[in-house]
């Protein structure tokens, strides 16, 4: 052993240790041999796709399941947690993407969730509130109320309670599940500020992100998962080339390419927006897409997107303005998907899909009545027009029986795609539709996108990921705190112009998410 | 169920573990039906040696199903569409008696069979309008109705007994058709159009997205409150139709009658595999649910026990049945999580 590594041994030393861990659920091998290394004030990073075992491994070491062989050790000592609660009691929180707050507590009394400091079955509130206040304050956010009720937090505060809750239990390790994905730019800046604050004090963290470039800001190493196997381990998180950590995840080599652009949109609106308006969330918002055409929507969470999105296609009343589809005028869902609109929501779980039944069922959700015949479903016809949908998306697996619960995010977005590919829509609002989605099927929607646009379908997108909306649109609308600010062709904006329109003046307003 | 090769299963394989989901539960009920029926035998062999008792026994069980069967069959909508109908045994008072007026007789069988149907899907349509428009919870807007429709039933009654003059209406209760009492035969159409109506309709595929995930139904373009004001439209023109036939059985209508039905049909959907909260249930099972009730309520009556002790034990089997749902859904999500 060299000296620098015998220092970093002495300053760092290894806290956790993962080997040749293997988790077997019935019919699937959900873990097949991981190794893994983390070091007591490191950013340890988890990479993979979809599937690879990231969720997976990290309910091993919260508790919630237990490998069927393999060694762990945790401080030196074997490590099986039986519950949540005696992974939690041994140093080890683990901060989910959806956060699990009770939204009708305090600040306080989720911080201290199931371990509320008490006597005599009475629980202290006053102490309760001073230790919150104590753990914010190292947080660098001493300006949050412990009293305050967390639904009227914005999401970026929320995730602040729940790593004060980690914090609460004295958390030697913090394991964050895709903390940035709730997040607007400048509050992740906010994140890794706070992330380096833990590791400064020899807190470990699992940082799991899909964001390369969040990985090479905050990231020490970086371990790669690829189908439940650690394909590479401890790579340095700066230096190591995009082209490899890509090529580890997918066994294939794949750029972040959008593919080409082919034809050109047509020339009379298909979609007119007239100075739509929803008091409190966008104001006098005007918008054309053409057939064929893509257009692009930036902007930070809690611009007004979403929102706008689904007062486009009905969900939403407007307080004043008009929407319509070559003149016809668009009032609720209904009328909307008649006129020939489609959208695929933000939130796929909640928004758009039914978990438990089959994959072509939840694509043909919007279609099923066009196949039936007298009010007579057709099954049979469905099936095979899903599978043609599935082809033409490259779902995987290929089949279509299945219950999409099974199914990666991926997979279940081309599926929430595809339903409108069967209606045969000619206008798709996408809100978001690579959110939680891996490198390979980011790819494969973008060129469904494309390929959508060039068969003369509209396409109005709204992503928070500013290359995405830049690589993909053919104009890009820039909205701020619910008005459109800017509107340009694609090929004139640069990144960093986008995103200083974008975030000029977002600091002055704290909208709760 | 634990096959070890999940990922390069056949697609066929995988359709035959689907079925196997709901078959399995049936199978279960018929099994609870079976030691129910063997419970029967070991404590009255000498009843179950006339083989003609047993038909005739056999029968009557299935008559005394025939009713909160129907009910059960537009609970089991509702429940799957996400909601809940505590009004059904109110709705089932309020049209018999309603049907069975004088002055509603003075129009005859046609008229009575119209009255009843035409209260049922009344009170539905108003259940229905308060919770898809007026968005009134449930449980909260049919456990008014409960209490309103007994009211207005012991207010067109008078509190009184009705008897029922029309002797086709009473008729129904003692026909048979080739040896099948009509009842039964009334059950069997009801559970084979409510099976066709859930599987092989849009009707049905409305109903499962509507209770699944409403908001994808609505962004989806399917009709949510319209929906979900068919459900209870549904349910009520079921219980029009339990309310002719215990009127039949009765030959006689009065405010207190369907007493509870609405916990007995609710309990038969749940032990028959409907999901609570919506979005999954079967109609077959459904019917085994009723079914395997009834079989213990003949089952005390065969044995002169208390109707106190059958209670006792059929909330045994309500809980019983919800555990091993649990259990079933449990292990069926972690199969499938990665």
């Amino acid at each position: 052993m060299t000296a620098p590594d015998q220092q970093k041994e002495q300053e760092h030393p290894v806290v956790l240790r993962l080997t040749d861990v293997v988790k077997v659920f019935p019919g699937v091998r959900a873990l097949d041999g991981v190794q893994l290394e983390v070091r007591a004030g490191e950013v340890h990073c988890l990479l993979g796709q979809n599937g690879a075992g990231k969720s997976t491994l990290i309910k091993v070491l919260a508790g919630v399941h237990h490998a069927d062989a393999g060694e762990v050790t945790w401080l030196g000592e074997p490590f099986a947690p039986p519950t949540p609660q005696a992974a939690m009691r041994a140093g080890i929180a683990t901060i989910y993407q959806e956060l699990d707050l009770v939204d009708d507590l305090s600040v306080a009394e989720n911080a201290f969730l199931g371990h509320e400091p008490s006597r005599a079955g009475f629980t202290r509130r006053r102490v309760t509130a001073s230790r919150t206040k104590e753990i914010l304050g190292r947080l660098g956010h001493g300006e949050i109320s412990p009293r305050r009720m967390v639904h009227s937090l914005p999401a970026a505060a929320k995730q602040v309670v729940s790593m004060a809750r980690a914090l609460s239990h004295d958390a030697r390790l913090i394991v964050m599940d895709e903390p940035s994905a709730v997040l607007a730019h400048d509050e992740v800046a906010n994140l890794f500020r706070i992330i380096r604050e833990l590791t400064s004090h020899g807190i470990a963290v699992i940082y799991i992100s899909h964001r390369l470039d969040e990985i090479r800001e905050i990231g020490d190493r970086v371990t790669v998962l690829k189908d439940g196997r650690t394909t590479a381990a401890n790579l340095p998180a700066r230096t190591t080339p995009t082209k490899e950590l890509v090529g580890r995840m997918t066994g294939r080599s794949i750029e972040y390419v959008f593919p080409p652009r082919e034809g050109s949109p047509g020339d009379n609106p298909l979609l007119v927006v007239e100075n739509l308006t929803r008091s409190g969330e966008f104001a006098e918002v005007s918008l054309t897409v053409r057939p064929g055409e893509i257009v692009g929507v930036a902007g930070l969470v809690g611009s007004g997107r979403s929102e706008l999105l689904e007062t486009i296609f009905g969900a939403r009343r407007p307080d004043s303005g008009s929407v319509t589809v070559e003149g016809k005028t668009i009032r609720g869902v209904g009328g909307a998907v008649r006129a020939g609109m489609g959208m695929a929501p933000e939130e796929r779980k909640s928004q758009a899909l039914l978990l438990d039944e089959p994959v072509y069922k939840n694509m043909t959700l919007a279609s099923f009545a066009k196949f039936a015949r007298v009010g007579f479903t057709n099954t049979g016809g469905e099936r095979a027009a899903a599978m043609r949908t599935a082809d033409q998306l490259e779902l995987r697996p290929r089949d279509v029986i299945r219950p999409i619960r099974t199914l990666s995010g991926g997979n279940q977005q081309k599926v929430v795609v595809g339903r409108w590919l069967l209606g045969g829509t000619r206008l798709l609002l996408l809100d978001e539709p690579t959110r939680g989605v891996d490198v390979g099927a980011r790819a494969e929607l973008y060129q469904v996108i494309r390929d959508l646009a060039a068969s003369g379908v509209g396409v109005l997108l709204v992503s928070s990921e500013v290359p995405e909306v830049l690589g993909l649109a053919d104009r890009v609308l820039v909205m701020r705190e619910g008005r459109l600010i800017h509107e340009a062709p694609a090929g004139e904006l640069e990144e960093d112009t986008v995103l200083n329109l974008v975030m000029a003046g977002s600091l002055l307003e704290g909208e709760p998410a | 169920m634990t096959t070890e090769t999940a990922p390069a299963e056949t697609r066929a394989g995988r359709e035959r573990r689907r079925l196997d989901e709901g078959t399995i539960r049936n199978l279960g009920l018929v099994a609870v039906l079976v030691i129910l029926v063997i419970i029967g035998i070991i404590t009255r062999p000498e009843l179950y040696s006339d083989p003609t008792w047993v038909r005739n026994n056999f029968l009557t069980i299935l008559q005394q199903a025939s009713a909160i069967g129907v009910v059960t069959v537009g609970m089991t909508f509702v429940i799957i569409g996400g909601g809940i109908d505590l009004s059904v045994g109110a709705i089932i008072a309020l049209a018999a008696v309603w049907c069975t007026t004088v002055a509603t007789q003075s129009f005859g069988a046609v008229g009575m069979i119209f009255t009843a149907l035409a209260v049922g899907l009344g009170v539905g349509l108003v259940n229905g309008v308060l919770i898809a428009y007026g968005r009134l919870v449930p449980f909260i807007a049919t456990l008014a109705m409960l209490v309103a429709a007994r009211g207005l039933a012991a207010q067109i009654s008078g509190k009184q007994t009705q008897i029922s003059e029309s002797s086709v209406i009473n008729g129904i209760a003692t026909t048979k058709i080739v040896g099948i009492p009509l009842l039964v035969i009334i059950l069997a159409a009801v559970v084979a159009a409510g099976w066709v109506l859930l599987n092989r309709t849009t009707f049905g595929r409305r109903s499962v997205a509507v209770g699944g995930n409403p908001e994808a139904a609505r962004l989806a373009g399917i009709n949510v409150k319209r929906q979900t004001l068919l459900l209870y439209m549904l349910s009520g023109l079921c219980c029009g139709i339990a309310a002719i036939m215990l009127t039949s059985q009765a030959t006689s209508a009065q405010a207190a009658m369907a007493n509870l039905y609405e916990l007995d049909a609710i309990a038969a959907a749940i032990i028959g595999g409907t999901l609570l909260s919506g979005g999954r249930g079967t109609i077959v099972g459904a019917l085994f649910g009723v079914l395997v009730f009834s079989t213990i309520t003949n089952l005390f009556a065969i044995n002169n026990l208390s109707t106190e002790v059958q209670n006792m034990v059929k909330g045994g089997i309500i809980v019983a049945a919800v555990l091993v749902q649990q259990f079933r859904y449990q292990s069926l999500t972690q199969l499938f999580k990665r």
